[in-house]
């Protein structure tokens, strides 16, 4: 899994940080990283930026992966540094921001916006493939979510804004369901696509979504 | 409830439709006017909704306009801004004031509209909408829960013959059949051969076909169509045949070609009828179905 994420723009950073002058800064090693986003050279230009910006810097430190549980631990290593800062600004995924958040007392800060879960195509290229929506239809469709990869989520076909292959939102996009048709075609199973999709349940797990294993 | 736009289908006349484009604002006095000039020339007027994501007066109020003022009005329905419950809603409400033409699509994407951060519903597609209409029809809701007094509807999508590729447009539109569509308005068409070709396929189906027809207004916007509009694509012929005309004669030219489009489809019966849309220019409509000999 790939949380793939944007870093927001540094007047919105610094509006988040209006009145907490004293930063501790994380990063993450894992997708962050991959994502150049929040990896030790991001944190470290962030770091920065905030001084030039007048902020004080208490320390900062790169999780390896901080959406793991090991993250309460390299936070207590660094609790001299955490505990003398107003706020500690993120630069992970939300679910980092979420995990920090639960384990330090301290005003949580993101860097970064969370945009989608997704796949690193070619170098640097990555592509929302799955929108975790509880009822995969990968096997009707050729491996390829409609749910994700159609701009309007469509379940039973291509709508008339397809061109030649392309999405009418962004020609640079394919068109999911000409990509579907192609596949099933070509293992000669078009039947699944013939086949009504009736409405789907967007309450398959009523948000917020929780599940517990046993 | 059979309504007059459906008799004209069944009864095996060429049926004429146009399209009401409702106003950007509460200024209703243009689109009156345009509904006075057509209520007695086409059998029946689709109003648009939100056409190309862009927010307007609703579709629902243009189609009460229109029965007010005596004619027939086809609701344009697409699944972009309103959810399973709001569709179903609206959809009573249509039949209680006696609308009862329901032309359903998924709708334009949000991105290419005059609200682009809006949020896209799509709850439902078109082949689902369709499909809602029926069931509503026979007395329950989408939920399964009983309806106290249901609908009945004629029902219709669109199709593009001109969409590249064409096979997964067709089973989308076979899809849509399966649904309960009883009628098609295509997506313009230029290339009457190739419509034709179409025509020959969709003749297996019984469903009414009304083929698209988009008034020209220039070479530029010939040429502009050709090249940006999905599913659309104007022959070279058409567009010399625009470039040609005398300076200030453009427009003219485009009314002719509608006329004769239209015409050539009549005379060999090659489909049901056709659905003109002059696209912020109703008033030239009646022009058109002169230049078409009607």
């Amino acid at each position: 899994m790939k949380s793939i994420t944007k870093q927001k723009t540094f007047d919105e950073i610094k509006e988040q940080l209006d009145g907490l002058d004293k930063v501790f800064i994380v990063g993450c090693g894992t997708c962050a990283t991959m994502t150049k986003t929040g990896g030790r050279d991001e944190v470290l230009g962030m770091k920065d930026s905030l001084q030039e910006a007048g902020k004080i810097v208490s320390g900062w430190m790169v999780i390896p992966t901080a959406c793991d549980e090991m993250t309460e631990v390299a936070l207590k290593e660094n609790s001299g540094a955490i505990n003398s800062s107003n706020c500690i600004l993120v630069m992970s995924c939300a679910l980092g921001v979420h995990k920090i958040g639960s384990y330090v007392d301290k005003v949580v800060i993101p860097a970064l916006d969370t945009l989608f879960i997704g796949l690193e195509n070619e170098p640097g290229n990555f592509h929302e493939v799955c929108a975790q929506c509880g009822q995969c239809v990968l096997g009707q469709t050729a491996g390829i979510c409609p749910l994700t990869a159609c701009h309007k989520g469509l379940l039973n076909g291509p709508c008339g804004g397809t061109n030649k292959g392309k999405c009418e939102v962004d020609i640079m996009k394919d068109c999911a369901w000409t990509l579907i048709h192609q596949r099933l075609e070509a293992q000669d199973r078009l039947d699944l696509m013939r086949k009504y999709q009736p409405p789907k349940n967007y309450q398959a797990t009523p948000r917020p979504r929780t599940i517990k294993i046993v | 409830m059979t309504t007059r736009f459906k008799e004209a289908l069944n009864s095996g006349q060429f049926v004429i439709t146009s399209e009401i484009g409702p106003p950007k604002g509460t200024n209703i006095e243009k689109m009156f006017h345009h509904i006075d000039l057509l209520k007695d020339k086409v059998v029946a007027m689709n109003v648009t909704d939100h056409q190309s994501s862009v927010m307007r007066f609703p579709s629902i109020g243009g189609c009460l306009a229109i029965k007010e003022r005596g004619g027939e009005p086809i609701l344009q329905m697409t699944c972009r801004d309103r959810n399973r419950l709001a569709l179903q809603a609206e959809l009573l409400f249509a039949y209680t004031r006696g609308v009862g033409n329901v032309l359903c699509l998924t709708g334009d994407a949000v991105p290419v509209g005059d609200h682009k951060e809006a949020k896209g519903v799509f709850d439902l597609d078109s082949s689902q909408l369709l499909r809602t209409i029926r069931q509503l029809e026979s007395g329950k809701d989408l939920g399964g829960n009983d309806l106290d007094g249901a609908v009945e509807f004629c029902a219709g999508a669109i199709v593009t013959p001109e969409a590249d590729p064409i096979k997964p447009q067709l089973l989308k539109f076979e899809k849509k059949i399966e649904s309960g569509a009883e009628f098609f308005q295509t997506q313009a068409i230029y290339d009457l051969e190739n419509f034709a070709k179409f025509m020959t396929y969709a003749r297996k189906f019984p469903v009414k076909i009304l083929a698209g027809i988009v008034l020209l207004t220039s070479a530029r916007m010939a040429k502009y169509m050709t090249e940006n509009v999905p599913g659309i694509f104007v022959p070279q012929n058409l567009i010399d045949e625009l470039a040609a005309a005398p300076k200030g004669e453009a427009l003219n030219k485009g009314i002719e070609i509608a006329g004769r489009m239209i015409a050539a489809l009549k005379k060999d019966s090659v489909c049901d009828g056709v659905h003109v849309m002059a696209i912020g220019r109703e008033e030239l409509v009646p022009d058109i179905l002169a230049a078409a000999g009607l």
